[in-house]
């Protein structure tokens, strides 16, 4: 268990700045999730907290203790890799025995810890395997076993998931959940990936191009988005976005806020009905037999999605009229900030 | 069975395809003219000494025979000797004076015979002068050589891994100033041919005191270009997250180098190791300039002392010939599986 605090963190390589000042902290026993589209520097904060990469500048503290220069094995963090890294050369056992050797932790120890993180990570069968020998979910299963039985103060995850199959990864999100309520140890995550965050995260970071657009709750990010990219990115399907101008002066419209330039609605809160000033023309109807997926455009080929409940009769080139219930309505000024 | 499967294969299905004679002839080819001078050698190392002399030469190595008669303390050369009436008979050689040899034939000593030489011949038999294998152990110091030599190959072998290993891994897995003009360095001493610095080699080695001494042999070429190289680009293959994570593992570089690296590398070290007990066995130029004392000598340079000025002793020369041929033949056929893996994984992960 470990608090973390980030503090104006900047990294630039050569001459290009990936992380602009982040500050972030993170209290005991916290899930923080890291979300962002590639290239926006997850990975790369996440390293820098992992002490694999040297901030260009800002204060990492761990427990309230300045770790800028100390080294990534000192900080007490433990890392599962994308790729799982694991040490194709040593059996299970050994893979995650090497860290605690390395600490010269005596070997019955050694032993007991190893054997209660495999009991505890249903490994227990696999021990004397090679990494080669076992399957994906297996290996993701050891790179988590290698980082617990270190007891450390922070685990980091970078996108543990991405290499399982979709199936796979539904469950072991549940694991990983479940692991976090046992151990209630301090956790940082990085995925691309919304659901994950939205799952498993008790505080979601959401990151563009090297700066933090949103800290908060998954629900506070899904309710109150601070701006059209956030609200964009939580979510699954993506919210609809209206320019202001092709509500206001419709007949039955709702009254927006002054300096409204953009309008958001997410699928699942848009509603067909009779008096709607808006007409949607369906170019696309998905049936998926619990709920049915609209899509068309509104205005001039503004393009619109709606999922409703239950099942339609509607068919591609229909046009029907869509209403916008206010408390769901999104308004957006021209800078794109929520009003 | 599998073996002869194996070595039978054939593209046509009935009968030869033309492909089928063509490759066996060229495998025949190739397996007689690489295999004849090495059996040929086996061969002569088991003749006698006047067997090797022998005109015209015979492949598998013959003797006269020889037989004790009553009366002689020496057992005698045996001859078939053509009688007058046009019979053979096999007699024993007492003596031989210009063309005329007397014999005696060994179930009556006392009846002597004069022959003219040219009507008598040699009774050859099949034997194998093991002596000139068991000689070398006694009349030389020869276990000495062979230890010399085992000596230099082990130690500068595993003294070339270790050393090029490091090179290597500061080169494929750390970033620092002057990294790629480091490797282009140690790449462009490839250029220059070891004849070339023969004599700057050898000052150096005399001015430090290691003439004479097994490790003036082995210190100045553990470090090989063609070794980093190898290395180098083998680890290159090896991801940098696993570094990360045994970082992230308390390890230190050294810990790293040592229980990472190696193991990983341990297909591209094979092939180094091989190459170098090569290298080491065969090597003749650097031991010969720094070795002088016979009692320091390798089995290469006692090879070489044994064709003197005036005699050679070829039937110890070639019976040590066949033992230096051993030890490279057995890494060979041990480690040759390694050679194979290791340039195939180098090159496909």
């Amino acid at each position: 268990m470990a608090t973390l605090e980030l503090a104006n963190i900047v990294k630039t390589f050569d001459r290009t700045t990936v992380l602009h000042g982040i500050d972030l902290s993170v209290s005991h026993g916290e899930f923080v999730v890291f979300v962002g589209p590639s290239g926006c520097g997850k990975s790369t904060l996440l390293r820098v907290i992992a002490g694999l990469e040297t901030p260009s500048g800002g204060d990492i503290r761990i427990d309230s203790q300045r770790v800028n220069d100390i080294g990534a094995a000192q900080r007490g963090c433990a890392m599962v890799f994308q790729s799982y890294a694991l040490y194709p050369h040593m059996s299970v056992y050994d893979n995650m025995a090497f860290g605690l050797e390395n600490l010269a932790v005596p070997r019955p120890q050694i032993q007991t810890k190893v054997q209660d993180a495999a009991r505890l990570l249903r490994l227990e069968d696999l021990l004397q395997r090679k990494p080669t020998q076992l399957s994906g979910g297996q290996r993701q299963r050891v790179a988590i076993g290698r980082a617990i039985v270190r007891d450390p103060r922070l685990f980091l995850f970078d996108e543990p998931l991405s290499n399982l199959d979709a199936e796979l990864r539904v469950s072991m999100r549940a694991e990983l959940r479940e692991l976090h309520a046992r151990l209630g140890a301090t956790m940082i995550y990085v995925t691309h990936d919304q659901v994950e965050a939205m799952t498993l995260a008790d505080k979601i970071v959401v990151l563009r191009a090297g700066r933090v657009e949103q800290i908060g709750a998954p629900l506070e990010l899904y309710n109150r988005p601070c701006n059209t990219f956030v609200a964009g990115f939580i979510g699954s399907p993506r919210m609809n976005f209206l320019p202001a101008a092709l509500v206001a002066g419709q007949v039955g419209a709702p009254s927006l806020p002054a300096g409204s330039h953009t309008i958001g609605l997410r699928p699942e809160h848009a509603e067909l009905a009779a008096d709607g000033p808006l007409q949607l023309r369906l170019g696309q109807v998905e049936q998926l037999g619990a709920s049915s997926v609209l899509r068309g455009t509104v205005g001039i080929d503004t393009p619109f999605e709606l999922v409703c409940p239950g099942q339609t009769t509607l068919r591609a080139g229909d046009t029907v009229p869509l209403a916008l219930p206010v408390p769901h309505l999104h308004c957006f000024d021209a800078s794109g900030q929520r009003l | 069975m599998r073996v002869l499967a194996f070595l039978t294969r054939t593209r046509g299905r009935q009968r030869l395809d033309w492909t089928d004679w063509l490759s066996y002839l060229y495998l025949g080819v190739g397996l007689f003219t690489l295999f004849a001078p090495i059996v040929w050698l086996l061969m002569s190392s088991l003749k006698t000494e006047s067997a090797l002399s022998q005109f015209p030469p015979t492949f598998l190595p013959y003797s006269q025979r020889m037989v004790t008669v009553a009366g002689h303390d020496k057992p005698l050369p045996l001859f078939t000797v053509r009688q007058a009436d046009g019979s053979l008979r096999d007699m024993a050689q007492l003596r031989r004076i210009g063309i005329m040899a007397t014999l005696v034939d060994p179930m009556q000593p006392q009846q002597e015979m004069r022959v003219n030489i040219n009507d008598r011949k040699p009774v050859n038999e099949l034997t194998f002068a093991w002596g000139n294998y068991t000689d070398l152990f006694a009349k030389f110091s020869f276990g000495r050589y062979l230890w010399n030599s085992v000596f230099i190959t082990v130690v500068a072998t595993l003294l070339t891994l270790l050393i090029n290993s490091m090179a290597a891994f500061a080169l494929s897995k750390y970033q620092f100033r002057g990294q790629k003009t480091v490797f282009l360095l140690i790449i462009a001493t490839l250029m220059i041919p070891p004849t070339i610095i023969l004599v700057p080699v050898f000052l150096v080695i005399n001015s430090v005191g290691l003439l004479n001494s097994l490790w003036g042999v082995i210190l100045p070429a553990i470090a090989t270009p063609t070794g980093v190289f190898l290395l180098r680009q083998y680890m290159l293959t090896i991801p940098d997250e696993l570094l990360e994570a045994a970082r992230m593992d308390h390890a230190s570089e050294w810990r790293i180098y040592w229980k990472i690296i190696l193991p990983l590398s341990a297909p591209a070290l094979a092939v180094l190791a091989i190459f170098s007990v090569m290298w080491r066995w065969n090597d003749f130029l650097l031991p010969l300039i720094v070795l002088s004392k016979s009692e320091v000598f390798t089995l290469q340079l006692a090879l070489n002392s044994f064709q003197g000025e005036l005699n050679t002793q070829w039937h110890y020369l070639l019976a040590m010939t066949v033992i230096t041929l051993v030890p490279i033949t057995l890494v060979f056929a041990f480690l040759q599986k390694y050679i194979t893996t290791g340039i195939a994984s180098a090159g496909v992960k």
